[in-house]
């Protein structure tokens, strides 16, 4: 009754080809941003940050920048934690090398460096495609981690082999480091998230996106059709990487401040990153957020409700959340396997006919 | 320069020649050793694959589960080892069922990374199953199957070879052997080859794709539980058990998802090259290289075989 499409006229072009079109969509979204950015950073504080609006945004960019490789150019990569290990370590060393940097500069060059290597861990998929891409991008994920673990001067020598992020400033606000305030780095996440999930939005409907999906749909006709498939799929891991670097960078300087790469960026993130991406949506900017969201939320909730509501024991419920994660993405498999994208078109579809069932 | 380039290409070999014959053959045959154990795991994929179409990211702790469950009721009901062997078979066949009923049965003609999900998440599931019907302690598997070094080729020629990964290899040179007498001779395994050759014909001919899945699972928890016996009794019952599946993925891609040979050669690939690099290379790059050096291999080998050294030929067609 109140979303309908009726009576709304694009009348030009540039109407018509707007992200939201639709006034309805375009106040919900500026009523989100108004809320994350002015009413959030007020009420905020500590435990929800660090356990869910923090992870929630960097695990979001990490998303997306794997949504646009597997979900738009469709290569399957399992190196993303190896890729944010790139990104971190970026940061880290840009930090401590330059103090008087910006952050939001170190966070930019990380996602640089990071799309350069992942551009050469890319290069096999010009020969090798499906699963056996899948585990060769394995190869980037175990060497990176152990590059990082072995050669001191990544960790700049540090006895531990951990690295530690110094404190240090974004447009005059203090953002890493133990002092920093929870909203200057809540702020500082969600900005860089929005501006770069705009500029996903638009590349990937425009002529690059195109390329990518043409690429992920028969690759074979698309080089018949005049794509490049060399271009197309080194850009595409150019640009997961920069996303996913730059995810590493916010990861560990602004979210976790001291990391262990084969602790923080093993295996197990590189599979719930695809994960983020499969359940919220192949080849969609807004799934990326919500499998994100879905996937930070549901561990917590379980925990909570298996320790704080059951009152098991911790090793217990561990392994209860294990089965029950482990049941629930089958379920949600089973159940839609478009992801949560696909459920949210519904829902709208649904909206526009209500209260009249056709 | 010379100092950079000295101990990766030249003092290796030349270590090489110096340990010929004695320590470079205990190098090379525990490698093949190492290689005959990746392959139990990496056959349980080909299988699943072949028939299926399903990469089975589970495989790994199907095998953890099967010897979790082995020792479990080893342990817990005091069963002779015969007897636990026996049900924990029944069980990985009833699981088999399971899986394919509850899970895959719902999943048919959904995107192979869909599929591949699926897989993670029954990992997941069968992992923290496992650990709560048995406990996540370290166990052991006591099914009297020997260890240490064998004397006999210890006081013969001077070779030092684990007696297990003797009977290991002993043991996946039968089972390879019956797998391939049970696909060549049996009718549930004709059966499983049409299926692999091509669904819709084989439906059409009137076998039951439901019926063949079932029997691939369950050849593959057989397998699994081979593996983790073998690999149990080396390092112990515990979740690192189920990481052999990273060690059997790059034994897969080299030998092509899609091939039993494959699985076999690909392993005795992987399991001496990264011996001889872990001995010869490793101390130059700064150790614990065999995290990543097998993936390295396989992919040399895949860019000139795009479909893996044993796997069917892409053909690609608009």
């Amino acid at each position: 009754m109140f979303y309908r499409e009726t009576g709304q006229y694009r009348t030009d072009y540039a109407s018509d080809q707007q992200i939201l079109n639709l006034p309805q969509d375009k106040w919900a979204m500026a009523l989100l941003l108004a809320v994350a950015f002015l009413v959030v950073p007020l009420l905020i504080n500590d435990y929800w940050a660090n356990a869910i609006l923090l992870p929630f945004l960097i695990y979001s960019m990490a998303a997306l920048g794997l949504n646009i490789l597997t979900g738009y150019c469709g290569q399957v990569s399992l190196g993303t934690g190896g890729f944010m290990a790139v990104g971190a370590y970026a940061a880290y060393k840009l930090m401590t090398a330059f103090p008087g940097l910006d952050l939001t500069i170190v966070v930019l060059f990380a996602g640089f460096v990071t799309a350069a290597v992942g551009t050469v861990f890319g290069l096999p998929s010009l020969r090798i495609k499906g699963f056996y891409l899948a585990v060769a991008t394995l190869a980037a994920q175990f060497f990176l981690v152990w590059l990082f673990n072995k050669v001191p001067w990544f960790f700049n020598y540090s006895a531990t082999g951990m690295i530690s992020a110094p404190a240090r400033t974004a447009f005059g606000l203090e953002v890493s480091g133990p002092q920093a305030p929870i909203w200057a780095k809540y702020l500082f996440c969600l900005t860089l998230v929005t501006v770069f999930a705009l500029i996903a939005k638009n590349i990937t409907r425009g002529r690059i996106g195109r390329m990518w999906m043409a690429i992920r749909d028969m690759d074979i006709a698309a080089e018949l059709i005049g794509v490049r498939p060399l271009w197309s799929k080194l850009s595409a891991f150019a640009v997961s990487s920069f996303y996913v670097g730059m995810a590493g960078a916010m990861l560990f300087a602004v979210w976790l401040g001291a990391v262990e790469p084969t602790e923080a960026f093993g295996i197990t993130v590189s599979f719930n990153v695809l994960f983020m991406v499969i359940i919220g949506g192949l080849g969609s900017i807004l799934g990326s957020f919500l499998g994100a969201g879905f996937l930070v939320l549901l561990p917590i909730l379980l925990k909570s409700v298996l320790v704080g509501g059951l009152a098991m024991t911790v090793a217990t419920a561990k392994h209860v959340e294990l089965v029950l994660l482990g049941s629930l993405i089958i379920l949600f498999l089973i159940a839609e396997p478009h992801g949560l994208n696909r459920l949210w078109q519904i829902t709208k579809e649904k909206l526009r006919l209500w209260p009249f069932p056709y | 320069m010379y100092d950079a380039v000295y101990p990766f290409l030249i003092e290796p070999f030349a270590k090489m020649w110096t340990d010929m014959p004695l320590f470079f053959a205990e190098t090379v045959i525990s490698g093949v050793m190492a290689g005959v154990m990746y392959s139990l795991v990496a056959l349980g994929f080909v299988l699943i694959y072949k028939a299926s179409g399903i990469f089975n990211f589970a495989q790994g702790v199907l095998a953890l589960f099967a010897a979790l469950t082995l020792t479990g009721i080893m342990d817990n009901f005091g069963a002779p080892g015969w007897l636990a062997i026996i049900l924990t078979v029944a069980i990985m066949f009833g699981l088999a069922w399971l899986i394919q009923k509850l899970v895959f049965n719902h999943l048919i003609n959904q995107e192979p990374i869909i599929l591949f999900m699926a897989t993670l998440g029954l990992a997941y599931f069968l992992e923290g199953a496992g650990d709560i019907m048995w406990g996540s302690d370290v166990k052991v598997v006591n099914l009297g199957i020997p260890q240490g070094a064998s004397q006999w080729l210890l006081d013969g020629p001077g070779l030092y070879v684990e007696k297990l990964e003797i009977v290991a290899a002993v043991t996946a040179a039968i089972l390879v052997t019956a797998l391939t007498i049970f696909f060549q001779k049996t009718r549930i395994g004709r059966a499983l080859r049409a299926v692999a050759d091509d669904h819709q014909a084989a439906m059409s001919v009137g076998i039951s794709l439901e019926k063949i899945w079932i029997v691939v699972w369950a050849v593959a928890g057989l397998v699994a539980l081979v593996a983790g016996i073998m690999w149990g009794t080396k390092s112990g019952v515990q979740f690192s058990l189920s990481l052999i599946a990273l060690k059997a993925l790059p034994v897969l891609i080299l030998g092509g998802f899609t091939s039993v040979p494959g699985a076999i050669v690909g392993g005795l690939i992987i399991g001496v090259g990264e011996k001889i690099a872990e001995v010869y290379w490793g101390p130059a790059l700064g150790g614990a290289i065999e995290n990543w050096f097998a993936y390295m291999l396989a992919l040399a080998f895949l860019l000139f075989r795009p479909q893996g050294l044993f796997g069917e030929k892409i053909i690609e067609r608009v």
